[in-house]
């Protein structure tokens, strides 16, 4: 088969010898068939990335394949919980509905008479109260005077950011899942679905709790991974290009980190951002304490990932590659950056996809000691918490505990397949190793 | 065993770096509170509170402070006194918990070794078959369900369905079950995959097929040929074993009741106790930096060919 990529001599070059009469002799007719069938041909080339090999292999493991479309779906309703018809995650009631079991009945949004709604329904409450903020707006557009008008605009804050039925529905929402609550009851108006999870012990009805505790519980696992990605990723490969004595140092520091039991002083450390004055120092900075406990989660996982990555910038520095850019003179971050960090990737995916089943674990372990998210914040840990709490009590039950519970191990379960399929798909070096 | 000690003298160099370092950053955090231990409760008379600080020895400047309670901790080994529990010095409460979350913690270990390994040979000698598929479904659920979920559906079973075993408490057998096969359960799960790992690997080599060839009985090669080779990463993964079920007798006594060090830490934690606190890490980081050292030592005796660091 002649080969027309390696017989095609470009512009005149007649040193390598050919049984084809180079191009320039050929006719320009004949000349452009030639290019056009090149063109063809190369279009049928197809290069395999390491990411498409890395895929084809994934997608024949068909658990890993399961796993991701569970957490796909897990994902996106976590996304949309604002959007589905669910009952209020914190509306307690305590006279009629203290664990109840599962059940079929649906409810209607704002039936609990101690909420005080308006024909005991949202919607109507809902109208009810837009129209008096209404009132209150052409009131306002009606005087001039300046304090009557101070008062009105004041009244009209404090009515909307304070006594908004949402807010006795649901725990500071942002201004997307507002808007989403909104298009939810203009679709599904009152309705709500029944308690399929059965009630808590304050009379909360659980499937809509771990609906919004996946959200906090997955944001958890994916924020706090990804501060653990950027040290543990910085750190390795500073540590790896930088060599030397350098090197030697950064990663005695990181042995030593690894001998600290981490689990233990972070305990420390939230009992001391738990404390009344630091939380108010806190909060007079606008730092919010979930944030900080992303980042604390996330700082104790990047030892690993920069480990890993250290160790393949340094078999990558001494490439080509990286020595050409240095001849051209790119700075040591851009070599960093731009040149070592892609192509160190495969490996910190692989470690990602195990870190947050990890980070998430975590999560829920401080959550059920009672020292991570905190009420009115939901999360998968809390539910369980609150579950066994209700578990030593005379009677049997179960759904408190089975369906968060269920929810978790699934959500870890699902986790691992991925992360041990990515492992064996990205990095086959690895695999059988564990 | 001339580098074997020291080798151990390295190590217990750099435990006492790490102690340092643990203790210097509990320390700064434990001051840097503002207030002092005392003002949130009641309020009580300056006199009183004076006589209280230097009961406490915070009337000192922080850097006495800081040598002060580093030497009481070096040369009497005393940490201080609980600043919630009344009564008690931390010592004390040590002594109480350390004995019972350490036999906790064993319980966890061996009957996750005696549940793990088995597991782990049997499902390599007969690979592909319906034991081995569902031992190793088994050791998945294993890993993934985090150990206060099974707790719970433990509870939720053999306490409250079946009532074999009581629900809470510590002293007889019957109450070290459950909370143990909880503890040893997710370690269980890891040995038994390494196992099978490591037994896959070992049954490849030529000295098996010798040993087969010699005419030994399958018992004899699994057992004595092979099983000795596979151990090592198992031997290796103690170590991460022991930091596992340390964290999850946290978890675990909490739900059990029982009144090990876990709990107490966690009651200092939340109740803003600092020497108790402080004293925990300290004694957990010494524990697990013993137990790591300890799996390195015999590593290297299984294996000759492991030098040691």
């Amino acid at each position: 088969m002649t080969d027309p990529i390696t017989n095609w001599t470009p512009s005149g070059s007649s040193a390598v010898a050919s049984d084809r009469p180079s191009l320039e002799q050929l006719a320009e007719t004949e000349r452009r068939q030639v290019l056009a069938r090149l063109l063809d041909e190369s279009r049928e080339i197809r290069g395999t990335s390491l990411w498409s090999d890395a895929w084809r292999r994934l997608r024949r493991r068909r658990t890993a394949m399961v796993s991701l479309a569970g957490l796909i779906v897990l994902i996106i309703l976590a996304v949309l919980t604002p959007l589905l018809p669910l009952q209020s995650p914190i509306d307690k009631d305590l006279q009629n509905r203290r664990l109840l079991p599962p059940e079929w009945s649906s409810v209607t949004m704002g039936s609990r008479e101690g909420l005080g709604f308006a024909d005991r329904s949202l919607v109507a409450e809902l109208r009810r109260f837009d129209a008096e903020i209404d009132d209150l707006r052409r009131r306002l557009a009606d005087t001039s005077d300046a304090s009557a008008r101070k008062d009105l605009e004041n009244k009209i804050r404090q009515r909307t950011e304070i006594e908004h039925p949402f807010n006795q529905l649901w725990n500071r929402l942002g201004p997307v899942s507002w808007t989403m609550c909104r298009m939810r009851i203009a679709v599904f108006g009152d309705y709500a679905i029944p308690s399929l999870f059965g009630t808590d012990k304050l009379g909360r009805d659980l499937l809509a709790r771990v609906f919004w505790g996946a959200r906090v519980s997955l944001v958890v696992g994916v924020v706090a991974t990804l501060v653990s990605l950027v040290i543990g990723v910085t750190y390795g490969a500073t540590a790896g290009y930088l060599g030397g004595t350098v090197d030697a140092v950064m990663m005695r520091i990181v042995d030593i980190l690894y001998s600290i039991p981490f689990i233990f002083v972070v305990i420390f450390l939230i009992t001391f951002l738990g404390e009344d004055t630091v939380k108010a120092w806190l909060q007079a900075r606008g730092i919010e304490q979930i944030t900080i406990f992303y980042f604390v989660i996330g700082a104790i996982y990047w030892l690993t990932m920069s480990r890993v990555v250290r160790g393949q910038v340094l078999s990558l520095r001494n490439e080509q590659f990286i020595e050409a850019a240095r001849t051209i003179g790119a700075s040591p971050a851009r070599i960093v950056f731009r040149h070592l960090v892609p192509n160190v990737l495969g490996v910190v995916i692989v470690y990602l996809t195990l870190t947050i089943p990890a980070v998430m674990l975590f999560e829920a372990f401080l959550s059920f000691l009672g020292l991570g998210v905190a009420p009115p914040d939901v999360s998968w840990g809390q539910l369980l918490n609150d579950g066994v709490e209700a578990l030593s009590s005379v009677k049997l039950f179960w759904w408190v505990v089975i369906f968060p519970g269920a929810a978790l191990a699934a959500t870890l379960f699902a986790l691992n397949f991925l992360g041990d399929g990515v492992r064996d798909a990205l990095d086959p070096k690895l695999k059988n190793r564990d | 065993m001339r580098h074997l000690l020291g080798y151990a003298i390295r190590r217990f160099g750099w435990m006492l770096l790490t102690l340092w370092i643990v203790y210097t950053v509990s320390f700064v955090l434990m001051r840097s509170v503002p207030g002092n231990p005392f003002s949130s409760e009641r309020t009580v008379p300056p006199a009183i509170e004076r006589q209280l600080r230097a009961r406490y020895n915070l009337d000192a400047p922080p850097i006495r402070q800081y040598f002060d309670y580093a030497i009481g901790i070096v040369t009497r080994g005393d940490l201080g006194w609980c600043l919630r529990l009344e009564d008690y010095s931390v010592n004390q409460v040590l002594a109480e918990g350390f004995p019972v979350s350490a036999s906790l913690a064993i319980f966890g270990l061996v009957f996750a070794i005696a549940l793990g390994i088995p597991a782990g040979v049997i499902s390599a000698v007969r690979r592909g078959s319906l034991a081995d598929l569902s031992m190793m479904t088994a050791a998945v659920l294993g890993i993934a369900v985090p150990n206060f979920v099974l707790a719970s559906i433990v509870i939720l079973l053999f306490v409250f369905m079946l009532p074999l075993f009581p629900a809470a408490g510590w002293g007889t057998l019957a109450q070290i079950v459950l909370p143990a096969f909880c503890l040893g359960a997710p370690v269980a799960a890891y040995i038994a995959r390494l196992t099978r790992a490591g037994m896959l690997e070992v049954l490849s080599r030529e000295h098996v097929r010798t040993a087969y060839a010699k005419g030994l009985s399958n018992r004899a090669v699994i057992l004595k040929h092979v099983l000795p080779g596979a151990m090592l990463p198992v031997v290796s993964y103690l170590g991460p074993a022991t930091a596992g079920v340390l964290t999850g007798s946290l978890v675990l006594e909490k739900i059990f009741a029982i009144p090990g060090m876990g709990s107490h830490f966690i009651n200092a934690a939340l109740q803003r106790d600092y020497t108790l606190a402080m004293g925990m890490v300290l004694t957990y980081t010494v524990l697990l930096f013993l137990m790591n050292s300890i799996v390195d030592i015999s590593y290297a005796v299984i294996d000759p060919r492991v030098k040691l660091q």
